[in-house]
């Protein structure tokens, strides 16, 4: 099965993604405009990647949620697909409601390009069988709106569902709303849906692929991505 | 006929508002004491065609629903007149 990167007017991260799936991790992988109205065949895997969609007018994300792609994003999510949405794709992912929640802006409110840990609270989805639980990965964060809120009841069913997939943390294993560079609640980097087939999180895994860029942990989520598309294959 | 419709779109009670928290920070520190909270939102003017009032208000608040405002954070008013 292959991946489709979609991309948005305004997307920036889409070639980068292209190369960490097609060059590094050998997954055939097609570019889809956001103006087609359905999936390239054997699509096992769609991701939304980040930018800045439609200039980030009226809400980050917002915009893009409403394009003629989307139907078949949310059809192939319904039917187990796997879609990825990194940074701002995980803004439009919380926008076209596949996943809850809403990024706010940094409560810094500054614009923030930086390394950062993360704390891999789940390995049995298929975004993350490759690491281990608990394990430490280094990712970049570049974005201004990346405060992931909730409202306090809806928190909490999120984290009793075990929905939390990435959270900031320090070197030593301990994770949480401290070590948000963000203010993200919870310190939460990354959820998924509750069947784990929709996974949003702000880092950037792509930009974090190949020892040159500093950190080769973003192939966790290649490798994870590539074994269950070929699991499917069969 | 013709209208004009204003929304006003403000962030919920609770949402964290860094933008008015900023601002708030500024006027006090500029000498408004008096300050206690800012809130900042957004204000969208949509003029529009409709054969009735009610049919340019159910067209409005469609757009609303529809994309101009995230209900999860956000919460509006809408104000119509005709033009």
């Amino acid at each position: 099965m292959k991946a489709a990167v979609v991309i948005f007017p305004g997307s920036n991260c889409d070639r980068d993604v292209i190369h960490a799936l097609e060059a590094v991790s050998c997954i055939p992988t097609q570019a889809v405009w956001h103006k087609e109205t359905s999936l390239p065949q054997d699509t096992g895997l769609v991701v939304l990647p980040g930018g800045f969609s439609y200039g980030d007018y009226l809400r980050c994300g917002a915009m893009a949620a409403r394009s003629p792609i989307v139907p078949a994003v949310r059809e192939h999510a319904s039917r187990g697909g796997l879609v990825l949405g990194i940074c701002n794709g995980f803004q439009v992912l919380t926008e076209t409601g596949l996943l809850p929640g809403a990024l706010l802006a940094n409560i810094s409110l500054e614009f923030i390009c930086s390394n950062c840990l993360l704390k891999v609270e789940r390995t049995d989805t298929p975004f993350t069988s490759a690491f281990k639980k608990g394990q430490i990965v280094q990712f970049p964060i570049a974005h201004h709106e990346g405060l992931f809120f909730l409202p306090e009841n809806e928190l909490e069913e999120l984290e009793a569902n075990g929905q939390v997939v990435f959270r900031y943390a320090s070197a030593d294993g301990s994770a949480g709303q401290q070590y948000s560079p963000n203010g993200a609640l919870n310190g939460i980097a990354g959820i998924v849906n509750k069947g784990g087939n929709v996974l949003g999180l702000m880092p950037h895994p792509e930009r974090a692929s190949e020892r040159i860029l500093g950190s080769s942990d973003g192939l966790g989520i290649w490798n994870s991505i590539k074994e269950w598309l070929e699991g499917r294959s069969k | 006929m013709k209208f004009r419709a204003h929304v006003l779109v403000s962030l919920k009670e609770g949402v964290l508002d860094t933008q008015g928290k900023a601002v708030r920070v500024s006027l006090k520190n500029m000498g408004y004491g008096s300050v206690e909270e800012v809130r900042i939102g957004k204000s969208i003017m949509i003029s529009l065609e409709a054969t009735s009032r009610p049919k340019a208000e159910k067209q409005v608040e469609a757009m609303c629903d529809d994309l101009l405002v995230n209900p999860l954070i956000e919460t509006r008013s809408v104000t119509l007149e005709a033009i």
